[in-house]
């Protein structure tokens, strides 16, 4: 089972990267973009368990490991089974 | 007094923190191997600089799994004095040992340079050696050193006098300027409810010897000492060591990563 993590900082944090990329691509004459939050993607391979269980143990692990749950949000899914 | 140094796979400020406490505060220490689960009965343990794990995933995050960290866990949790330094604060942030999180610098750099970091709190066993307002020359070495915690976190800490250092000018003044990374409410050092873990960015252990432009430094590990003397009873004692011991050799480290 393949499932993608995504993790990003919330919204109450600020993110100077984001903005260094909305600045950047800004200077390039993209002024439709608007704001940029970045955050990091993480693609997990799963063996040996249900649905039901990968959707306990997916936001475990997100959230003991993946994310820091003070400053970081996380979301995710299952590419494939 | 003998000290731990914890020694994870990148670390870089471990033997200079053995240094600093065996040759030039004359205490006995000892590495701990971040595979170890025992902590060889030292009264302190000092979690170094560096860049463990590659700061891979956050800094600090993979760190704080180590089989000795469960060991640091339990001892800090039965009054054991704990400093992290940078690197180590990061990892108790990431812990649990210490609240709050670190964010990038404000600026998007890695800064390495010298600071100045101001006594908020001398009522404690890390700075009990200074006093209030005195104003610190430490250097910095790092990349997530922006201190955040959500707005109660952090009024609470105010509150608590549990904001140990913060980031100032030379003559001990708060500004946007001087505080390099971008920390809230210019956060450098900070120590957990109980008053025996201290986490601080700037790192004392370069700043412990004249022939590198500070001394500064030894106020934490003179205040650390001090307090250790105290309670171990032997506070009779001339409280610390001031002659400099004959520089004894570092010993190599042992285990594979």
């Amino acid at each position: 089972m393949k499932v993608r993590i995504l993790v990003s900082l919330k919204e109450s944090v600020l993110d100077p990267q984001g903005q260094t990329v909305r600045n950047a691509l800004h200077t390039l004459g993209y002024n439709q973009v608007k704001d940029v939050r970045q955050g990091k993607v993480f693609e997990i391979e799963l063996e040996g368990l249900g649905r039901a269980e990968a959707e306990k143990l997916i936001p475990e692990i997100a959230d003991r490991v993946l994310a820091n749950p003070i400053i970081e949000k996380f979301s995710w899914e299952i590419m494939e089974t | 007094m003998k000290f731990g140094v914890v020694v994870f796979p990148g670390s870089n400020c471990d033997y200079d923190t053995f240094h600093v406490l065996q040759n030039v505060m004359g205490q006995e220490t000892v590495f701990l191997w971040h595979k170890e689960h025992d902590l060889q009965r030292v009264d302190c343990v000092v979690l170094p600089g560096g860049f463990s794990y590659g700061d891979y995933l956050r800094s600090g995050a993979i760190a704080r799994f180590s089989p000795i960290m469960r060991e640091v866990k339990k001892f800090a949790e039965s009054g054991g004095l704990v400093l992290g330094i940078c690197n180590g604060f990061q990892i108790l942030l990431e812990a649990g040992l210490l609240p709050g999180a670190m964010l990038r610098n404000k600026n998007l750099k890695f800064l390495c340079q010298h600071v100045h970091i101001r006594i908020e709190n001398n009522r404690t066993a890390f700075s009990q050696a200074g006093y209030k307002g005195q104003v610190l020359k430490i250097p910095i070495a790092h990349f997530d050193g922006n201190y955040y915690a959500p707005p109660d976190l952090l009024s609470e800490l105010e509150k608590n006098k549990q904001i140990i250092f913060r980031y100032c000018d030379e003559k001990g003044k708060l500004s946007e300027e001087a505080n390099v990374n971008g920390s809230a409410h210019s956060i450098a050092g900070l120590i957990n409810r109980d008053g025996n873990v201290l986490g601080m960015m700037p790192h004392p252990e370069r700043a412990s010897e004249k022939i590198l432009g500070s001394e500064d430094g030894q106020v934490i590990f003179r205040s650390m000492i001090n307090y250790l003397e105290k309670k171990m009873g032997s506070g009779k004692k001339k409280a610390v060591r001031l002659v400099k011991p004959p520089v004894s050799p570092l010993p190599p480290l042992i285990g594979t990563f």
